[in-house]
């Protein structure tokens, strides 16, 4: 006698009537309610780019049409003009609660890239990592923007956010892929990815001790594709960079005028850039070509670990 | 062609930025992950791989990304030439090993994805193998997985983490699994010996209510009978491995199933004139429409369906499980986040506060019986104290162990919990979704379980009951004193929202946050001036029916005496702990004046010595007899 076992008849309770963006757009707002009910002083960081947009979007989905928690920007005063005119205009026609934040001191003293003292990596840490760290704790200036003035005032309120809505994919970087939907770090940002909480059933780490906040990840499971096919579904207003529009060039992701290149493309709108990418026109992006063939410095694990191995 | 990530280059350096200014934490580049794949587009299955250490888990992944053409080109002959070169031999496994080395510890890559695909569809194994220490990562990959490959040695047979990991996945609800025997190469008489094998299997899994789609002899080796059909075997004609993972059912939702909403939150946003009360959550199973009559647990409260709501969209007349959704209602009840929405014509929830459970523990503090923890059961969260500990199930012989009274890190046991206030839940063989919670201790998530069953000494409720315990806190002013460093704030806010959740009106001022507002000068007496302020505000709010959960040093007797002249009801805790706690707590946060320890204190807790949860249910245990006695 042989082993007969059979594969199971699929049960007919189970139905698949949600669609794969269907499935994320509900789990993305699935977790912004849990974060906006476990976190009294709750944030977004919004940095004009696709991804925070969408993210922009999932909370009015979550809240119908409103969006109940401040929207963080850093400025970095490197910005491209256009995307600080896309803010406030989404701003005023979205009634929405802004606040950005700059390191003023940095920007003043120029320790800055590249028409400053610094090279590019501390020009990101002053301008970027250090203004969002203090504008998120209060120890930074916020300015709000004020809906019958059209302009931003100093805010008054300089309490820590506790909770901090992110929009990073798992699919962007190695170390993304281990995150959790909720992530807690201690007071000086720091995560330890070796000892992170166990998060299933829809439970998170939503209790926090004292001095330690945690970011929220609602956008884990999405892709690049999945970003811009959504946009094109819900037909999403985005900064106008994103496309061609006659040079043969677009921004695939936006950041500073002096780092940030445009890649060769002719794209002109959504529909063209999901057609790129489903051409597989970008595929090997993420290849370091090259690198792998450079075996003679001993082989050995040291070059693999270098190439992310695989 | 380069692409800039917009920021620094990809280069050597330690840290690199993303588009939202945050640092990524390494620089590796993750190359499992081809993002612009178009293959991405296809449905995608989340799958664990779990077993014994040693018993192949490795290698079968390696083998079948290999066998089906995910791995990137050329990649599988450098490894291979890499492993000439060093004169070690090849192996499939040392695909993930050398990558887990990479990463820290070496272990495992946490629930790091990693793909592989076949005509049919696209496989992201949602965690790579583990050690038993990385349980919580085993946990993380497979209650987000939809099937499951329980991987075994034929040689060695069932062994501790093959009972563990079995019960697991089916504690955690993953239903399709497959169990894959593998190194048949070492078995002598493989056919009888497989037959036996698979008896014994099958047993030992059907007692846990595991029922495999298939069980698959294979040599992990050599990928027989996993992407391609043995010639040594060929007396076994079942399905392979990748035969049956395309057999199994992408698990849409489970919409037949009777109507279960725990609710999230009640909206009611009036910007720009939106009248709407909205309650928001996400349906676990089955389907609510436009008219349905609905009550929610435990309150027992009731009515219709008025509408369905949505955000750019056309609002729909219906919505079911795996949908985040919003409905306002017919009329105006007062239902808050915690309570468990479902339809009145079809089977209802039970609500109790005593129940068996089934509880696995990840905690690195054991659980023990006497404490309190806070339970979390879809959005209920409630103080719950562990009464006793019924068995421990050893896990490497599922022997039960009883006599105990705490479960260690790993362990699965059966224990009554006893809850502060009702919730609504399902037994778990009548409906799993809803019979799942977590248990928190010191803020992080320790353990899960499955409500076996309500038991008496309980308020066992159906529908329409209105629950006892769960009366709302009285109003009155909780005023949280001590030195700097001691607790208050966290307690402050695990008390209002335990208080919320049991439906009082709870109103919390913590002075660390509502300090700016109220500003004080640098002098003793500006500073007791406004300790003052808060503690008028506080009586008014009182006044209007709320309980005010107050977190202020107030170190002055003076300030704290007119603070309880001003309120009705007026509660004093104060909170100390050890002076080098305080010390390691507080950092440079010191007290600028002397710190009067107040002399008649309602109540006095050492923070120190309890965890915040144990102090909350003193506090509370104190203010339920209290407000029965007054
Ligand atoms: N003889 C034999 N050895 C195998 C087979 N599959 C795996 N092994 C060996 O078993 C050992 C453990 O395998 P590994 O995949 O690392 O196990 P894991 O700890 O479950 O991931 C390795 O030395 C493998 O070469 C097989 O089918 N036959």
């Amino acid at each position: 006698m042989s082993a007969t076992t059979t594969v199971h008849a699929p049960s007919s309770k189970r139905a698949s009537r949600i669609d794969h963006l269907d499935q994320l757009e509900h789990r993305s707002v699935h977790l912004l309610r849990e974060a906006y009910a476990s976190f009294p002083q709750l944030a977004m960081l919004w940095s004009i780019g696709k991804d925070s947009t969408v993210l922009l979007w999932l909370a009015r989905k979550a809240f119908f049409g409103h969006v109940p928690m401040p929207l963080v920007h850093i400025d970095t005063g490197y910005k491209i003009p256009e995307m600080i005119q896309y803010r406030d205009r989404l701003a005023a026609e979205w009634r929405l609660t802004v606040i950005y934040g700059q390191n003023e001191e940095a920007l003043a003293s120029k320790q800055t890239f590249p028409d400053g003292n610094v090279d590019r990596l501390t020009c990101c840490g002053n301008l970027k990592t250090e203004a969002l760290r203090r504008t998120l704790s209060g120890e930074g200036k916020r300015y709000r923007f004020d809906h019958t003035l059209g302009t931003y005032v100093v805010d008054t309120n300089r309490e820590p956010f506790t909770g901090v809505i992110v929009g990073v994919r798992a699919d962007e970087e190695g170390s993304r892929s281990k995150e959790r939907y909720f992530s807690p770090r201690s007071g000086e940002n720091n995560w330890d990815v070796g000892d992170q909480p166990p998060e299933f059933w829809n439970q998170y780490a939503t209790e926090f001790a004292p001095g330690t906040h945690v970011r929220i990840h609602p956008l884990l499971d999405w892709t690049e594709l999945d970003i811009w096919e959504y946009i094109e579904r819900e037909r999403i207003p985005t900064v106008g960079l994103y496309y061609d529009r006659g040079e043969g060039e677009r921004f695939r992701s936006l950041g500073c005028w002096p780092c940030t290149k445009a890649v060769s493309s002719s794209a002109r709108n959504v529909g063209e850039i999901i057609v790129e990418l489903k051409s597989g026109k970008f595929s090997h992006i993420a290849e370091r070509a090259g690198r792998a063939q450079d075996k003679d410095d001993g082989g050995g694990l040291e070059t693999l670990r270098r190439d992310g191995y695989m | 062609m380069s692409v800039a990530r917009g920021t620094a280059p990809v280069s050597s350096r330690p840290i690199r930025f993303d588009e939202e200014g945050l640092p990524f934490e390494s620089e590796e580049k993750n190359e499992f992950q081809r993002i612009d794949d178009p293959a991405e587009v296809e449905a995608r299955m989340g799958i664990v791989i779990v077993g014994h250490v040693d018993h192949g888990k490795s290698t079968i992944i390696g083998r079948l990304l290999a066998d089906t053409g995910s791995l990137p080109e050329g990649r599988l002959e450098q490894i291979k030439d890499l492993c000439a070169r060093t004169a070690k031999p090849f192996e499939y496994a040392f695909l993930l090993d050398a990558l887990k080395d990479e990463r820290a510890q070496g272990i495992t890559i946490d629930a790091a994805r990693v793909f592989f695909r076949t005509p049919k569809r696209r496989y992201l194994i949602l965690d790579a193998p583990g050690h038993v220490e990385f349980l919580k990562n085993m946990v993380t990959g497979a209650a987000r997985a939809e099937a499951a490959l329980l991987v075994l040695d034929a040689g060695e047979g069932i062994q501790e983490n093959t009972r563990r990991h079995a019960y697991l996945l089916s504690l955690l609800g993953v239903r399709q699994i497959a169990v894959v025997v593998n190194k048949m190469d070492l078995v002598e008489g493989k056919e009888s010996a497989f037959d036996d094998f698979a008896r014994d299997l099958t047993t030992f899994l059907k007692s846990i209510n595991l029922e495999p789609a298939a069980i698959i002899p294979v040599i992990g080796r050599d990928g027989d009978n996993l992407a391609i059909r043995s010639t040594t075997m060929s007396w076994y004609s079942g399905p392979t491995v990748l035969e049956t993972l395309d057999g199994f059912q992408s698990q849409g939702e489970a919409v037949d199933g009777p109507f279960r909403m725990p609710v999230q939150s009640v909206y009611k946003f009036t910007n720009d004139g939106d009248d709407r009360r909205i309650v928001a959550g996400t349906i676990e199973s089955g389907r609510v429409k436009v008219g349905d009559e609905v009550v929610f647990h435990p309150s027992g409260k009731r009515t219709r369906v008025k509408s369905l709501e949505a955000f750019n969209r056309v609002a729909p007349a219906v919505a079911g499980a795996g949908e985040s959704t919003g409905f306002t209602l017919a009329q105006q009840i007062y239902v808050t986040r915690g309570e468990l929405a479902t339809l009145a014509h079809e089977p209802q929830p039970v609500a109790a506060t005593r129940i068996r459970s089934s509880v696995f523990w990840l905690g690195a503090r054991p659980l023990e019986v006497g404490r309190n923890y806070t339970l979390k059961l879809g959005t209920a969260r409630v103080s719950a104290h562990l009464e006793s500990i019924e068995r421990v199930l050893d896990a490497s012989t599922l022997a039960s162990v009883t006599g105990r009274t705490s479960v260690l890190r790993n362990e699965v046991a059966d224990c009554v919990l006893k809850l502060r206030h009702p919730i609504a839940f399902d037994r778990a063989a009548d409906l799993a979704a809803t019979s799942r919670f977590v248990l928190v201790d010191n803020f992080s998530i320790s353990g899960g379980g499955v409500v076996r069953e309500a038991l008496t000494g309980s308020d066992v409720h159906r529908a329409r009951a209105r629950t006892s315990t769960s009366a709302p806190l009285r109003p009155s002013v909780l005023w949280l004193t001590g030195e700097r460093g001691a607790g208050k704030s966290a307690l402050a806010h695990w008390l209002a929202t335990d208080a919320e959740h049991a439906g009082s009106r709870v109103e919390l001022i913590d002075d660390d946050t509502v300090g700016e507002l109220f500003p004080a000068g640098g002098s003793i007496a500006e500073r007791e001036l406004r300790v003052r302020r808060l503690a008028w505000l506080a009586s008014r709010l009182e006044a209007h029916g709320a309980v005010v959960v107050v977190a202020i040093d107030s170190p002055s007797e003076e300030a704290r005496r007119f603070a309880r002249s001003v309120a009705r009801d007026f509660v004093e805790v104060h909170l100390t702990a050890a002076s080098d706690v305080l010390e390691e707590r507080r950092g440079a946060r010191a007290m600028p004046e002397a710190y009067e320890v107040p002399i008649q204190p309602e109540l006095r807790l050492d923070t120190g010595r309890l965890t915040l949860e144990e102090a909350g249910a003193e506090v509370l245990a104190w203010l339920e007899e209290w407000s029965s006695n007054s």
